[in-house]
């Protein structure tokens, strides 16, 4: 059978099973996105801060003040500034994925977004606990190697550089040591990051034709037309549709045609795959209500709850 | 001809117009049909809790997220056995798993759980890993003790304990008047201002990575509180050395109580987790690992809050305060840590933020 369109993603799809029993399929997201998310997020840190630091300089400068740092108002500033030094670094990613969307705006951007990773199956809560823990982690990730680097910028010796460099690489490297995409913060806080779901919903293909098909049926398709597709197809063939691609609806049209033995006719492509689209669908579902599914066109009919995934 | 209606752009759209559910020829059309409203609904009240417009939500919708959570997952429980339309199927998939998200999400926004936190959740956290912070303290006191017999030995060790930047003028063979100097009241002096700032980085940085280091089974957390100890020790032997000892306990003792109480914490995080890793008893190594991170992680947004106090406490009363009112502030501050984690949030067990 050839490759499935989808055969990247299947590697990232997980499943989680929700307290109510119905499983749901979560997508990783990928380390590509993740690492565009934080640099976003880095950049965003980094405008505020110069932002912040503008702004206190320009009331320092009103103040008269900031040829004496150490006293009066001067000094205040400076404390001010590092005040919001710490809580942008600490708590700007725990404020955001606290909050109802569970990414920060870099996350957001990307369509990511953090999700408690379930032990065993079942799926659980996302608490603020591990949102806190996977965020002090980035300290060590992130924070401590820069300190490195400045102390090699002091003065130091080359080794600093190494080690920075090392401690650096570790951890930027773990969630490629994993197959879920993991830093270390994930591990101590039980978490992982998944692609945000957005979808909406999309009409019925199935019921975009009733009125054409109640003015005038035109096709009707007996069992051995329509034994001869599977569901794979049908998948296939709704993409198609709903792609609205003139060629790629022609070809499909042609295939089948030739596949169910109909003279292939033309200027009604789109109308006939509707109609084919329906009636296959009406004939597995159908099917399915027997216990009976058909995979694709390759598979026998698969009798008592066998599953396609 | 209708009159055309002017709508506020700011509303929702209006739903759009259903198809007769009796004109579907397929049954599971018909379902989707018969149920796509409540769905509409479900997203409609998703996106704006995700927006965080809670407050545009009537007591109604509220009301009824769960009911229409648990509608939606049982449709997509149906669909998935009986409908191949994709477009219901990946769009229910995407709904219940927002859904999820919101109903067993974060149960408050940051500043709230804050709250909680400080009304308790924290103290709990702190006496949930006592055992850790007996063996952090334990570590402490072992490295006190060998920065001090190393340094009685052999004054050379003073130099290898205690780096540069640390002494100051803080070295073996300097005068009792010198050291005294170290410790006087500042007026308005700015290189002590800048050993304050100094120190202050290197306790949060000892602090973070002693939890950090916990990664590695804790082992090297613990040697971390040793050697750092260490440090201490030894500095206590010279200023003993000198008879300034009850004057630099006192001198450190302002922020110190408050500082050393953080690095036992974060210790005793470290330690913790690096504890569950290695003994994971009936849970998988991840899982054990995870809860015991969260845990931790408890403990060690405590000890944030302890070092920005401590930072508070190194920047005012240790430099304007004199020797009693040094140790009293020192002691006062010490009374209250203990207190805190012993007494607060003995009781409401459940409601506050704990990681189980």
């Amino acid at each position: 059978m050839s490759a499935r369109p989808h055969e990247f993603d299947a590697k990232r799809r997980r499943q989680v099973v929700t307290p109510e029993g119905v499983p749901l399929q979560v997508v990783l997201a990928t380390r590509g996105s993740r690492l565009m998310a934080l640099i976003l997020d880095y950049t965003i840190i980094n405008v505020t801060l110069l932002v912040l630091a503008l702004v206190l300089l320009l009331i320092g400068v009103n103040l008269g003040r900031m040829d004496s740092l150490e006293t009066g108002g001067g000094e205040f500033l400076v404390v001010l500034f590092f005040i919001g030094l710490f809580l942008l670094f600490n708590g700007y990613s725990i404020f955001f994925e606290m909050g109802p969307r569970g990414a920060t705006p870099g996350k957001r951007m990307v369509g990511v977004r953090v999700a408690a990773r379930p032990q065993g199956s079942a799926g659980e809560r996302l608490t603020a606990e591990a949102i806190i823990a996977r965020n002090l982690i980035r300290q060590v990730e992130i924070f401590l190697p820069i300190s490195f680097f400045q102390m090699a910028g002091e003065g130091g010796t080359g080794s600093a550089w190494i080690a920075g460099s090392l401690w650096f690489a570790v951890f930027m490297l773990f969630p490629f040591l994993n197959r879920d995409a993991l830093r270390a913060g994930d591990v101590i806080a039980g978490t992982w990051v998944v692609e945000a779901p957005r979808r909406k919903l999309d009409d019925a293909l199935s019921l975009k034709g009733t009125e054409v098909q109640d003015a005038a049926p035109a096709y009707r398709f007996g069992p051995e037309e329509l034994t001869v597709y599977g569901e794979y197809e049908l998948q296939s063939l709704e993409r198609v549709l709903r792609s609205d691609d003139e060629k790629t609806i022609a070809a499909v049209h042609q295939a089948i045609v030739r596949k169910i033995g109909w003279q292939a006719g033309s200027g009604d492509e789109r109308a006939f795959l509707e109609a084919f689209y329906t009636a296959l669908r009406a004939k597995l579902e159908g099917d399915m209500r027997f216990g009976q599914r058909k995979a694709d066109k390759h598979s026998e009919v698969a009798g008592g709850g066998t599953r396609l995934r | 001809m209708r009159p055309p209606a002017i709508r506020n752009p700011f509303t929702a759209k209006p739903l759009p117009e259903q198809p007769d559910i009796e004109a579907a020829a397929l049954r599971s059309d018909r379902f989707r049909l018969e149920r796509e409203g409540d769905w509409r609904r479900l997203e409609l009240i998703v996106r704006r809790l995700e927006r965080g417009a809670i407050r545009r939500l009537s007591d109604d919708d509220i009301a009824e997220l769960p009911v229409l959570y648990r509608q939606a997952a049982s449709s997509l429980a149906v669909a998935r056995e009986t409908s191949l339309d994709s477009a219901t199927l990946k769009f229910l998939e995407d709904l219940v798993e927002r859904a999820w998200y919101q109903v067993y999400g974060p149960r408050s926004g940051l500043f709230r759980w804050l709250a909680r936190f400080f009304r308790g959740g924290w103290s709990r956290a702190v006496r949930n890993i006592w055992l850790d912070i007996v063996l952090a303290f334990a570590a402490m006191a072992a490295g006190i003790a060998a920065g001090w017999l190393l340094v009685a030995r052999n004054v050379d060790w003073y130099f290898t304990l205690v780096p540069g930047g640390m002494a100051g003028g803080r070295v073996p063979g300097a005068s009792r008047a010198q050291l005294a100097e170290t410790l006087g009241i500042a007026d308005g002096a700015g290189g002590l201002s800048a050993f304050a700032a100094y120190l202050f980085y290197n306790n949060a940085t000892v602090c973070i990575l002693a939890f950090a280091l916990g990664f590695a089974f804790g082992v090297p957390t613990l040697l971390l509180l040793i050697y750092n100890m260490a440090m201490l020790g030894a500095m206590a032997w010279l200023f003993n050395s000198v008879g300034l000892l009850p004057e630099f306990m006192a001198w450190l003792s302002v922020h110190g109580t408050t500082e050393f109480g953080a690095i036992l914490l974060a210790g005793a995080a470290g330690v913790h987790v690096g504890r569950n890793m290695a003994f994971p008893g009936e849970a998988s190594i991840l899982a054990a690992t995870a809860n015991a991170g969260r845990r931790a992680a408890l403990v060690m947004l405590g000890c944030v809050f302890m070092l920005i106090v401590a930072a508070v406490l190194e920047a005012f009363p240790r430099q304007l305060a004199g020797f009693e009112a040094r140790a009293i502030i020192g002691a006062f501050m010490l009374v209250v840590w203990v207190s805190l984690f012993v007494l607060v949030g003995r009781t409401a067990k459940s409601q506050a933020g704990e990681a189980q």
